[in-house]
């Protein structure tokens, strides 16, 4: 590690918590009580590709209605800690929770045991994802894009779905293609589509991973318009990756600085912009102006 | 020998009858193919103990001829079971021949299929049922169909072997019309030209098809 580690504070791997509790980061505000308890929580998460380790005694924690933002060189573990929320992959050491659930296990006459994949498709419910290319259906127009899942894993009625699906296909801007086949639309209202269709599930906190890094520059300004107005109009959480440093700036509760599968540092957007404590937060943000 | 034509009046309505048969059995066939390869390439991604039962009985059939298996079918078989019908036998037996063809279409189709579409049903909770015929399926099976089509057009040129069980489709029943009339020239050009009107149009069907699901 190139980061001092004098102080408990300035330790990476600090206990759980505190990256984004009121205490670490008053810009966050009072959010522990306002809030109550955490919605998502990574204790002592450790990760490995085979040799690699990706993830190293990672512990943080993010409270509701918060917006974290997590930056950081290429390679450095942030797409794998919203696979590791997704359940595409899993944790080799540590526990995660969200809103008070295990994700890798579950309760059973009192006792622990390693979740079966009804309880994590359950809690997985509570997350929505969008992914960096997009991943939309292209078997399907926009609409149903967007309702196929309320209606067959919520159990919506069509009636229902359509409804929702029309209001957040409103809200993304894309009425007038509701009837296109994504394949029909360029990559920024693709990426709207897919932002519409994870929160159709009324996700508790939406994953956002590097969602404009794949869009033609011109694009890249509506989709992050479309995810300030969902940051400020909403109560959703949001975890988000991201190499947009002023989006960071506008919409973060809190930044957390990544590196070699450790929290360099966590703070509010204008003191890690503004001021970074680190000289690897320094150097990074350089590289990225 | 000359041309005949009052002999391909007589061949006529074996010629019918035999043409319903090939037609039938080729139907019923494909059914089966279509159906059962599409299931042999669902369980090949399953657990291991559906797999790899899965793999060497579809490696087994695809690498032992098809005029073996009907042997099987309508000979042997019922000597542990009761007798099938020839018709039934006849399907059967084309229709698991080449499921284990159409499996390895799906299977490539299923493949082709990007993993993000996986993630993407699975961030949204998808059961893996719901996944499969919402999302999987439908894509993969867009990319099969052209050789699919294919298959069906093989299976047809393969229809005769079923005359050696004893259903008489067309070239059974022109074989059948020879022997008794001393006449082979008529029947077998009939039925020679009526392959080819059934497959060509057939392929032409496939190909239009193709350009349609390549452009949409
Ligand atoms: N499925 C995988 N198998 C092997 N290595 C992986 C896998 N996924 C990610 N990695 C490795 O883990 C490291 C961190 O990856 P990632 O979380 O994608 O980083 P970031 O999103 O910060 O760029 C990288 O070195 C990457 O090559
Ligand atoms: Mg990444």
């Amino acid at each position: 590690m190139d980061t001092p580690q004098s102080t408990p504070q300035d330790d990476p791997a600090r206990p759980a918590g505190d990256a984004t509790t009121p205490e670490a980061v008053p810009g966050a505000g009072d959010g522990r009580r306002e809030d109550g308890p955490e919605l998502i929580r990574f204790q002592d998460v450790t990760k490995r590709f085979g040799e690699l380790t990706v993830l190293d005694d990672l512990c943080f924690s993010v409270y509701p209605r918060k917006h974290v933002t997590l930056i950081g060189p290429s390679g450095s573990g942030k797409t794998t800690i919203l696979r590791l929320l997704m359940t595409l992959v899993k944790p080799d050491e540590g526990t995660i929770t969200v809103d008070g659930e295990h994700l890798t296990h579950e309760e059973r006459h009192g006792k622990l045991v390693p979740a079966g994949e009804k309880h994590v498709r359950e809690v997985r419910k509570k997350i929505g994802m969008v992914f960096q290319q997009f991943n939309l259906f292209p078997n399907m127009k926009v609409l149903r894009n967007v309702t196929e899942a309320p209606v067959h894993v919520l159990g919506l009625s069509k009636d229902e779905a359509e409804a929702r699906a029309r209001d957040l296909i409103e809200l993304v801007g894309l009425t007038e293609h509701i009837d296109k086949y994504p394949t029909q639309l360029s990559g920024g209202q693709q990426q709207r589509v897919a932002i519409a269709r994870a929160l159709a599930m009324r996700p508790k906190v939406l994953l956002l991973d590097e969602v404009t890094s794949a869009l033609d520059p011109e694009l890249v300004a509506g989709v992050l318009d479309v995810l300030r107005d969902v940051a400020h109009s909403t109560e959703i959480t949001m975890l988000c990756v991201t190499h947009e440093m002023s989006f960071a700036r506008d919409i973060s509760d809190c930044v957390m600085m990544f590196d070699k599968g450790r929290i360099v540092e966590a703070a509010p957007p204008e003191q890690l912009f503004g001021d970074p404590r680190h000289q690897r937060t320094r150097d990074f943000l350089r590289s990225v102006q | 020998m000359n041309w005949d034509w009052g002999v391909v009046a007589d061949f006529m309505p074996y010629f019918w009858s035999g043409l319903l048969t090939t037609l039938q059995a080729l139907a019923w066939g494909t059914l089966i193919a279509f159906s059962l390869g599409l299931v042999w390439a669902i369980a090949v991604r399953g657990p291991a103990f559906v797999r790899w039962p899965v793999l060497g009985f579809t490696e087994f059939v695809r690498n032992t001829p098809l005029l073996v298996q009907l042997f099987f079918l309508f000979f042997v078989l019922p000597e542990w079971g009761p007798t099938v019908p020839v018709m039934v036998a006849g399907a059967i037996g084309l229709g698991l021949h080449y499921s284990t063809y159409t499996m390895e279409v799906y299977r490539a189709g299923i493949e082709a299929v990007p993993v993000g579409q996986w993630e993407a049903a699975h961030a949204l909770s998808m059961s893996p049922r719901r996944t499969w015929q919402s999302v999987i399926l439908p894509q993969a099976f867009r990319r099969s169909v052209p050789a699919l089509g294919n298959y069906v057009i093989a299976m047809l040129k393969e229809t005769p072997l079923i005359a050696t069980i004893g259903l008489m489709e067309m070239l059974g029943e022109a074989r059948a019309f020879g022997t008794e009339t001393f006449r082979f020239m008529e029947p077998y050009t009939v039925v020679g030209i009526a392959f080819v009107l059934v497959a060509y149009p057939a392929s032409l069907l496939i190909r239009a098809l193709e350009r349609r699901l390549a452009t949409h």
